[in-house]
């Protein structure tokens, strides 16, 4: 792993951000080599004010809906100056991916534009302070569902991006640094539209300490919130602590990931149970998924 | 004094460490390394380095011994938490105005 | 203003429609990334694009973006890069990609934009009025309107010249159907010509990883100092900076009008069309087409014995406020046609002009007409009965009616 650093200390980021973990090694395994844009999110404000930023990337921010649009635009500029090289990375959060931004990024994928897409996902409109999101999951408290929750559970954009037919979708996570560090460099070398989900666990948002940042993260794996995977070509496998998990253990209830956080106080019983019929369906879907890619074609 | 000495046209920001200030005031517990713990430190070769990996911030160096830049560590407290040789440990600075220590 | 006749060179005669003689000034000149979402009246415009370059007439990225507002997206990130970027839409269209029209201004960035001029929703119109781009003129676009075909091809050539020099976006708009549909001879410069016309695009921005810089990062209210130690601009200075480009960019868009002139022999250094002013005490003002409408209007009030000139308005924005009291201080009254509505007040031109004269000698009567909303025809006969109910309530004795008049069915 590079040693260079392409993020700078002292950044307005909250202690034990996630985000900041995962950009770190985002930037690594690129190496720099990038022309990024960035709607309005989390990362905009890590990013500073100007005329001060704390990256050391050539970086476009550009309104909320249009992270995909301006990342074919870059692409576009490229390609017509003859500049080659560079990756373009679009990187978004769950709300500008899921919501407001999902017109412009399937559009971008149809057009089989050559990016590379990551959502960074902290199951809300954090930058905002937390409202809900597409992402935010069953039964969370959040600043637009204060009562009674969020209502209806979150919907899979991996499953959407893999929908578009496009060479390369994977999901990560904030606390597998080394598997998120991975699966950004083998994007780097695929050509078409790259789709990358990283699960970033939210202190503030979330309610639990900050010190507790990727321990959260870890147990969400472990309970099976998040699975660690890959489709290339169309091809599934499970990696990382998702693959170990599948081979040798057992998911560990999902209540346990849940209690660890303010957001769920309220979370009733029928909603844990929805959650868990879910998180094990699609558990399922997956081990048959790995198992079929292993098969080998003719047998 | 006015702004017309600024070259820029339009909103241009260059790369500086520091930009939110010194976020090590913002912390109100700060890592300190046991080096007799630490797993580098000790066998004295490259090896662990979690603290490093792990750090949001990224004011952990890779070196041996390992090093914070206290300007800027927001004192989260993942290194502490993430060390397999429980070599670190968050100590409360003085002046801090939340009662109970750990 | 003499024109060298051995300098100007010759293009060749070709019938074309407004959509045709847009898509011919956006290849002329070279465009390198063109995203434009269809849209009644636009629609050939894009087309024939896609047509240029899948034939490989013209080398240039064309993306087939899937909103307005993501096509303006995707121009402004491309102009970032350094690449020369096209857009064109219409209507419901313009008003989708608002958002990004304040970015690309705020952003400098000299992205040329073809208004295709159609009537807005509710109720749904696609036929003709100038709504829809006068809307977006508080956006920081420099707005040029075109009477005839000829001018939308001129004038987007030239756009491309004015914006890259004072890196202001450049909004050409044409009546949809009225031009964009309709054939008229159309001189189509060489693009040799226009090669030696517009030099290349040099970008102010930098987008190289080993010379990083963050674009359009959230601002503060005051301005902040820098890692150097140099106070940079606030939000309000970098505003205040655009202000003064459109203020300044009047002088370019009359130089590049007047090299135009040199090298293809029409000129374009004006603000505003000028027929007949020289001796006329009653002024009609128009914009785009109808500016021709009211030269036959012009024709027949000279032959009942008045005094009549037009002001064909060209430039929109920036506002020509010094041409416009010196063209009209003399008058007794000016009687403004427009195409658009500021709801609550009064057509936008009939507003600017009399901002213009305001604190001025100008003692004229200023009379507005709402004409033309969603395709209604605009007849000569009607401008000029206009004109004379205006000259009978000048004995009102009162220089101004507090809400304009519509020349409608109502």
């Amino acid at each position: 792993m590079t040693e260079k650093e392409y993020l700078l200390p002292g950044n307005r980021t909250c202690p034990g951000c996630a985000l900041s973990l995962a950009y770190r090694h985002i930037l690594k395994a690129l190496e720099g080599q990038i022309i990024e844009t960035v709607p309005a999110s989390c990362l905009t404000v890590l990013h500073g004010m100007y005329p001060v930023t704390s990256v050391t990337v050539p970086c476009v921010n550009t309104p909320f809906a249009t992270t995909a649009a301006s990342a074919t635009g870059l692409v576009a500029g490229l390609k017509a100056l003859g500049r080659e090289g560079l990756t373009v990375l679009a990187i978004a959060g769950d709300g500008g991916t899921h919501d407001i931004g999902i017109q412009a990024l399937s559009a971008a994928a149809e057009r089989q534009t050559d990016f590379l897409y990551i959502c960074y996902d902290n199951e809300g409109y954090m930058n905002t302070g937390n409202q809900r999101s597409g992402s935010t999951p069953l039964g969370a408290i959040s600043g637009t569902t204060p009562v009674l929750g969020k209502q209806q559970n979150q919907k899979d954009i991996a499953a959407i991006m893999e929908a578009h037919d496009i060479p390369y979708v994977a999901t990560a996570n904030a606390s597998y640094p080394l598997d998120l560090y991975e699966k950004v460099g083998k994007a780097r070398t695929i050509r078409g539209t790259r789709f990358i989900h990283v699960f970033v666990p939210c202190s503030p948002g979330w309610g639990f300490p900050f010190s507790d940042t990727v321990k959260i993260g870890r147990l969400a794996l472990e309970t099976g919130w998040v699975i660690l995977y890959e489709v290339e070509d169309g091809v599934f496998r499970l990696t990382s602590a998702s693959e170990s998990i599948a081979e040798k253990g057992n998911l560990k209830p999902l209540r346990e990931y849940l209690v660890e956080q303010g957001r769920f106080k309220n979370i009733s019983e029928e909603q844990i149970e929805t959650l868990q019929r879910w998180v094990n369906a699609r558990w399922k879907r997956c081990l048959d998924r790995a198992a079929s890619s292993q098969r080998p074609p003719n047998g | 004094m006015g702004t017309r000495d600024c070259q820029h046209i339009c909103d241009e920001s260059s790369p500086a460490i520091g930009e939110a200030g010194k976020t090590g005031e913002w912390r109100d517990s700060f890592p300190v390394i046991d080096q007799g713990k630490c797993l580098p430190a000790r066998q004295n070769k490259a090896s662990c380095f979690l603290c490093w990996l792990y750090c949001p911030d990224a004011v952990v160096s890779k070196t041996i011994p390992i090093q914070i830049n206290m300007e800027y560590c927001k004192g989260c407290g993942i290194c502490a938490q993430i060390c397999p040789a429980n070599a670190i440990t968050m100590i409360r600075e003085q002046g801090s105005c939340l009662g109970v220590t750990t | 203003m003499l024109v060298n006749k051995k300098m100007v060179k010759k293009g060749s005669a070709r019938i074309l429609d407004g959509n045709h003689a847009a898509a011919q000034g956006a290849k002329l000149s070279r465009v390198q990334v063109i995203a434009a979402y269809p849209i009644t009246p636009q629609s050939p415009v894009t087309e024939r694009l896609s047509q240029f370059v899948e034939k490989g007439e013209l080398d240039a990225q064309y993306i087939a973006v899937e909103s307005e507002h993501s096509a303006l997206a995707v121009c402004t990130s491309a102009s970032m890069v350094g690449a020369r970027t096209f857009t064109a839409t219409s209507s419901h269209g313009l008003a989708y990609m608002h958002e990004m029209l304040h970015w690309a201004a705020g952003a400098r960035l000299p992205v040329i934009l073809a208004c295709v001029n159609r009537a807005i929703g509710a109720p749904w119109n696609v036929l003709n009025d100038q709504q829809d781009s006068i809307s977006q003129r508080d956006t920081g676009w420099i707005q040029i309107y075109a009477r005839n075909n000829q001018e939308i091809l001129d004038s987007i050539i030239q756009a491309y010249k004015i914006a890259e020099s004072v890196y202001v976006p450049v909004m050409v708009c044409y009546d949809g159907y009225v031009l964009s549909h309709t054939e008229m001879p159309v001189d189509v410069p060489s693009q040799e010509a226009v090669d030696t016309f517009l030099p290349q695009y040099k970008p102010h921005t930098i987008l190289d990883p080993a010379n990083p810089k963050n674009y359009n990062l959230v601002t503060l209210a005051n301005p902040r100092i820098n890692a150097e130690g140099v106070l940079c601009h606030g939000y309000m200075e970098l505003r205040y900076l655009l202000q003064e480009a459109l203020q300044n960019s009047r002088e370019v868009i009359i130089k590049v009008g007047q090299e135009f002139g040199q090298l293809f022999g029409r000129s374009y250094a004006n603000m505003f069309w000028e027929n007949r002013l020289d001796d006329a005490d009653i002024v009609i003002v128009a914009m785009g087409s109808l500016a021709t409408e009211a030269i036959v209007a012009a024709d027949m009030l000279r032959e009942a014995g008045h005094k009549v000139g037009v002001l064909g308005l060209r430039v929109f924005r920036p506002f020509p406020k010094a041409n416009v009291v010196k063209a009209l201080e003399k008058s007794r009254l000016v009687v403004v046609f427009d195409k658009n509505i500021s709801y609550g007040l009064e057509g936008a031109t009939c507003s600017e002009i009399k901002s213009a004269l305001y604190g001025t000698s100008a003692t004229a009567a200023i009379r507005n007409f709402i004409v033309g909303l969603g395709g209604r025809d605009v007849k000569a006969r009607e401008m000029v009965d206009a004109v004379n109910k205006s000259l009978l309530s000048m004995k009102e004795g009162n220089l101004n009616r507090e809400y304009p008049e519509w020349i409608c069915a109502i």
